[in-house]
């Protein structure tokens, strides 16, 4: 498995508050991590981070081995090749649902209007939105929009796909819509890291999954050694309250 | 001179047959002056509110950072002094000052709209900031996401919304300069309130003309508020959409349009 994106002591400070300390982890190809933990264990600012849309202190985020964070990489073509879907969803409100996935392809990728139209409708057939090609973002559900953005994101056929809680803004019957089109994606092998309260998703469908808490990556391994056989206290106390809940 | 009848409502159509064609001459130079003034207006506030909005990154260089720093500097001083002073001042203030110090003599037109337009323009600065401000920070970091430079992302996403929801504010700003051009008065504009003042000074019938002249301004100003509230709904779009498919069924199941709806219209 090669590596696309390898994080290596990664810490980010809010003033005086360490929200992320000394993280250490690699995003393989073909894999899905999934990263789990308590609210405000920073495990969206960590991927917030990989994006760039939060200035790491310090550390290293290499891309195929080079640092994105030297200042010489181009770093909009670097988040071109990182698609980031948002627990708001974050379509874009004055474009119907084929612009918000072609705006991108046109403006960044530079592809044809045709090209980039083919490719749209490619992946909103994928997550089932075809027939709302022509809806606006405020005319949809939850997990419609959801699924939009998705396919916004694969359009630009990114490396890799980070997914900050994709689902918990959504009820359970959009949390099943969205999640069905996540393992579908999983399944043909796209590069995924998820930040997740979903513990059956990260339990069935991931590679990896690292378990985060108070800012330093707890414990990290196979589904089958986190979820069953934890060895940090913080680990077992965290999944014994959700496993029960 | 004319005899002037008696009674009001006969003086008023009497002011109309008389002088109705340059108090139209005199509307239209004010509509004219209002629309230009409020066009160049917004484009300069446009101009300024995006400036101001440039965020300032890490990996800047240090004449970037400088020079964003210094056109802040000159666009806060231009808002407050156009901002902070009447247009009535300005006006006698760009005149006649541009004749005597500067030695330009100034086309009368020219004065009008300059003063009109950046006079709007130090509103609207703040106002297509404020716009701009009202978007949604997700908006910004999705378009970022998916790889946009913050040009981009500013004329693809931003501001079309931004666009929307300050138009009441550009519709605010049109009726006050259609009141306010009035002011270039000062300068000999010819506009509706010159005109007026002109034809009330005639015979002395200040009641009756500015009765018409009331009319005529009222009759502008709501005409283009029900013409921008018209061009905001074209905006916001349908309220439904046409579902993309042939699969009836879809539409029958509780979403939007059902084709035949769009034949009964027709």
């Amino acid at each position: 498995m090669s590596e696309i994106i390898k994080v290596q002591g990664l810490s980010k400070v809010f003033g005086q508050h360490t929200v992320l300390k000394d993280i250490d982890l690699s995003i393989n190809s073909g894999e899905v991590t999934c990263i789990i933990g308590a609210s405000g264990s920073g495990k969206s600012t960590l991927l917030r981070c990989i994006n760039l849309l939060e200035d790491p202190t310090g550390g290293q985020i290499l891309f195929h081995g080079q640092d994105i964070l030297t200042g010489k990489l181009n770093i909009p073509t670097y988040r071109s090749k990182v698609g980031m879907v948002f627990q708001s969803f974050n379509l874009f409100n004055n474009l119907n649902v084929l612009d918000n996935c072609m705006v991108g392809q046109i403006k960044v990728l530079k592809r044809d209007r045709e090209a980039a139209k083919a490719q749209a409708l490619k992946y909103l057939d994928k997550v089932g939105m075809t027939p709302f090609i022509n809806a606006k973002p405020r005319q949809l559900s939850g997990g419609q929009k959801q699924r939009v953005a998705i396919a916004r994101e694969i359009a630009m056929d990114p490396e890799v796909l980070l997914f900050d809680e994709p689902t918990s803004a959504l009820d359970p019957q959009m949390v099943g819509e969205v999640l069905t089109v996540m393992r579908n994606l999983a399944s043909e092998g796209f590069t995924m890291a998820v930040v997740t309260h979903e513990m059956a998703f990260a339990r069935d469908v991931s590679n990896k999954v690292a378990f985060m808490s108070d800012g330093v990556i707890c414990e990290e391994g196979t589904p089958a050694e986190i979820f069953t056989n934890p060895h940090q206290p913080q680990t077992r106390e965290f999944l014994a309250r959700f496993m029960n809940s | 001179m004319y005899s002037l009848p008696d009674g009001f409502f006969q003086r008023i159509i009497y002011i109309l047959q008389h002088f109705g064609g340059s108090l139209l001459r005199g509307a239209g130079l004010t509509l004219l002056v209002a629309f230009v003034g409020t066009v160049i207006g917004c484009i300069i506030g446009f101009i300024c509110g995006v400036a101001k909005t440039i965020p300032i990154e890490k990996n800047d260089t240090v004449f970037k950072k400088i020079m964003l720093r210094i056109v802040w500097i000159i666009i806060d001083v231009y808002v407050e002094v156009f901002r902070g002073t009447p247009m009535m001042v300005q006006a006698m203030f760009i005149y006649y000052g541009s004749l005597l110090v500067l030695g330009i003599d100034m086309p009368m037109m020219f004065a009008a709209f300059f003063i009109v337009s950046i006079n709007t323009g130090a509103y609207m600065a703040e106002t297509v900031r404020g716009g701009i401000l009202s978007i949604d920070e997700g908006q910004t970091e999705s378009a970022k996401a998916i790889g946009m430079t913050h040009g981009q992302t500013m004329f693809n996403i931003i501001l079309p919304q931004a666009l929307r929801n300050i138009m009441p504010q550009i519709g605010n700003n049109l009726i006050i300069n259609i009141k306010d051009t009035c002011v270039l008065s000062c300068i000999s504009v010819v506009e509706l309130f010159f005109a007026s003042k002109s034809i009330a000074g005639t015979y002395f019938t200040y009641f009756e003309t500015f009765t018409v002249t009331m009319v005529i301004y009222l009759i502008m100003t709501v005409f283009f508020s029900k013409l921008l509230r018209f061009i905001e709904n074209r905006m916001d779009g349908p309220e439904n959409y046409d579902l993309a498919t042939t699969d009836t069924l879809a539409h029958t199941s509780g979403m939007y349009n059902y084709p035949d709806k769009k034949e009964h219209k027709k």
